[in-house]
């Protein structure tokens, strides 16, 4: 058992992992019954279930962003074509012949998505063939991005009525929200498309070593493209979900901050800004962590507008106790101990 | 440091004559400077009144505090870093003093209270990116949550300042005696000039941040370790320069520069509120980079990113003179010049950019050996 618990801890996902069972035990502890799922007009409701899907749409950019980080890059342009993604979408189906039909609600849908992926490859060919430093090539897009969804919806909310389109946000299939399935499914279609096959490690292998990667021979130009692509395709699904949700396009605060909430998931998740390395499972991890954490705020009776003050501290802490220089640390100033214990002075 | 023998070199082309060619270098800082020449070039042919010297000098009332927050964020990006929290800071430090001047306090023990809140946010941060190693996008951004929680603690709703200190200082305009201002044109043609021109004092200590801040980075032994550290770290700590405490500093000046800043619009607006400087941070590297500055760190100057500074502002006042465009183009335009600045930088630059499996690159940090993701 000890052995077990010795591997667990030595995995980063354990700390985020730790962080998201004590808030759990928390909120069940401030409020018994916080926990308890119930079926309601066939669905599942809980707050449980609520976590879930308020942490789908953080989830799905950090798949992207995952991939994008192991590759040793960034993707700070994913709040701006969440937010392109919700007015190009909004503004078809309200301008389409019929506004409530599904036609309407599928172009618009695939409007958004062709959308997305060129964007995810505008990235990637700044990125990988004019050579620019990801987090400037990316910021290029954070910036204007906002300017072209405010120019598509002319600055205004775009509100729609479409009830197919509505479901993307918050309609339910087998008991389950939507979104949950939709994210559930490409994390699994990611997990089987990067760890069956070569294409995981090929990008882990260009996040460690670039230049040795190149001189192995693999196409990184290639491979950068498609995680770029994949993390435009991922925010704009998310882009879709979160406007869906509310039915309105805000071209100035859809998707606000989403790139920090997902790279901070990332993160949690114990893959490194480095590059490298990456874990799926970990960034779903993180994102449920910090869906629970704004939903532990609200449990607590703190208003919504201070989360940040609590949000911050928890994501020091879980960095911190990741940090390898925090180990070395910590064993240091063990083995003093011990030795002090021994009667031996250092 | 900026004398034009350094800027321009001569040497002898393919036919043996001697050509005057720009060191690479400082191409991208002249570019800077050609565009905001150009783009007031341009505006004077098309606006009528738009060379006039109190639009210029407003460039600098109205961006005074975006000017020292840029500052900070020099020092930061020629260090290789970058710094997140620089809005929430400034916005912190708005609504601290604001509060606190509401509450009675004396402006004498409120401002150098908020300076030194805003430095001691920047040290935690550097010493957080310095000794426990954890990024610094990530460390800044946690910053950035907490500042902006705080000041959300700290009110919700936007609180004026009555302070006389305070209302006299923004009210007071410091007429520049030599420079007159046209008041109106006819066709083009000057007609008498009536008012002098004139700064607000918050203009005043802006440039004396700028100044000192030259002088620190151009003349001290603390600027060229802050530019050696951008240019390889590694190096840097071999040559056996104070890389630790001078990472720590560049942080803390950027969190004294962001409090700074936000006591300036203090001034500008007589008010603190806890939704300012959303998305400044933005602004600060875009004019540090249109500047520029290279990300990368290492190459850059503070003038560079005044002028960055001014020229985003330009942009603003272009559609303002404008008046058929709207708002958004602002941020369409500022997004298209990165890109342009970016593609410059490229094109001239020397330095290696991160270019996965291109070309040897210089500025690889080298991984230590006990990160966990060393090797699959």
């Amino acid at each position: 058992m000890n052995a077990v618990l010795a591997t667990f801890m030595k995995r980063r996902m354990a700390w985020p992992l730790i962080a998201l069972l004590l808030l759990l035990a928390a909120d069940q502890i401030a409020r018994p019954g916080f926990l308890s799922v119930r079926m309601q007009d066939g669905h599942l409701y809980g707050n449980v279930i609520d976590i879930i899907r308020n942490a789908a749409p953080i989830a799905l950019i950090g798949l992207g962003m995952t991939l994008v980080i192991a590759s040793r890059g960034i993707d700070l342009s994913v709040g701006a074509v969440v937010a392109i993604a919700g007015a190009i979408s909004c503004n078809y189906i309200v301008n389409a012949p019929v506004q409530g039909s599904l036609s309407a609600a599928l172009i618009g849908v695939v409007l958004a998505i062709v959308l997305g992926l060129v964007l995810g490859a505008w990235n990637g060919f700044l990125v990988s063939t004019v050579g620019i430093q990801p987090i400037i090539a990316t910021l290029v897009l954070m910036v204007a991005g906002r300017g072209i969804a405010q120019l598509i919806t002319s600055g205004q909310i775009i509100t729609v009525h479409n009830d197919y389109y509505k479901a993307i946000g918050d309609g339910y299939v087998l008991t389950l929200p939507i979104p949950v399935l939709i994210t559930a499914a490409a994390f699994i279609l990611a997990g089987v498309l990067t760890r069956k096959t070569a294409l995981g490690t090929l990008i882990e292998a260009i996040g460690i070593n670039p230049i040795a990667s190149r001189l192995a021979g693999l196409k990184a130009r290639n491979i950068i493209w498609i995680v770029y692509v994949v993390s435009g395709l991922c925010a704009t699904i998310a882009g879709l979900m979160i406007t869906a949700n509310v039915t309105a396009a805000d071209a100035n605060n859809g998707g606000l901050f989403i790139e920090l909430d997902a790279i901070l998931a990332v993160v949690l998740g114990g893959t490194s800004l480095r590059g490298g390395k990456y874990s799926l499972l970990g960034t779903v991890v993180g994102a449920f962590v910090l869906s629970t954490l704004t939903t532990t705020v609200y449990n607590f009776g703190i208003p919504a507008n201070e989360n940040l003050v609590f949000e911050a501290p928890v994501v020091i802490a879980v960095c911190l106790l990741q940090s390898p220089k925090t180990m070395e640390l910590w064993q240091r100033w063990r083995r003093s101990s011990q030795l002090q214990a021994k009667g031996i002075t250092v | 440091m900026f004398s034009l023998s350094n800027v321009l070199y001569v040497r002898s082309n393919k036919t043996g004559n001697a050509v005057t060619r720009i060191d690479p270098r400082y191409a991208p800082t002249l570019a800077t400077v050609g565009l905001f020449v150009a783009m007031l070039v341009v505006g004077a042919v098309r606006f009528p009144n738009f060379l006039s010297a109190q639009v210029f000098l407003n460039l600098l009332i109205d961006h005074s505090f975006l000017v020292v927050v840029a500052v900070g964020m020099t020092f930061v990006i020629l260090s290789g870093g970058i710094d997140l929290s620089v809005g929430a800071v400034v916005a912190l430090s708005m609504i601290l003093s604001a509060k606190l001047l509401q509450q009675g306090w004396s402006p004498g023990l409120v401002i150098p209270l908020v300076l030194s809140i805003g430095f001691a946010f920047g040290t935690a941060q550097g010493l957080l990116i310095q000794y426990f190693d954890i990024q610094p996008f990530i460390a800044t951004l946690a910053g950035m949550f907490l500042a902006r929680g705080l000041c959300y603690v700290t009110s919700l709703d936007s609180i004026p300042i009555r302070d006389p200190f305070f209302t006299a200082m923004s009210q007071t305009r410091i007429g520049l005696l030599f420079i007159r201002t046209p008041d109106y044109h006819v066709y083009g043609q000057v007609i008498v000039p009536v008012s002098d021109a004139f700064v607000s004092p918050a203009v005043l200590i802006a440039l004396v941040v700028v100044a000192i801040a030259f002088f620190f980075l151009h003349h001290t032994r603390f600027g060229r370790t802050v530019y050696a550290i951008g240019g390889n770290e590694n190096s840097a700590v071999l040559m056996g320069l104070a890389v630790a405490r001078t990472k720590v500093l560049v942080y803390a000046i950027s969190g004294l520069c962001a409090a700074t800043g936000g006591i300036l619009w203090n001034l500008y607006s007589l008010s603190g509120f806890p939704l300012a400087g959303i998305g400044m941070e933005l602004d600060a590297i875009a004019a540090v980079v249109v500047g520029g500055a290279l990300l990368t760190g290492g190459y850059g100057y503070v003038l560079g990113s005044v002028v960055g500074v001014l020229i985003l502002g330009l942009v603003q006042t272009f559609i303002a003179f404008d008046g058929t465009l709207s708002s958004w183009w602002t941020r369409i335009f500022i997004g298209t010049l990165l890109l342009i600045f970016i593609l410059l930088q490229r094109l001239f630059s020397r330095k290696g950019f991160t270019v996965p499996g291109r070309r040897p690159v210089a500025n690889v940090p080298v991984r230590p050996l006990d990160t966990p993701a060393a090797l699959p």
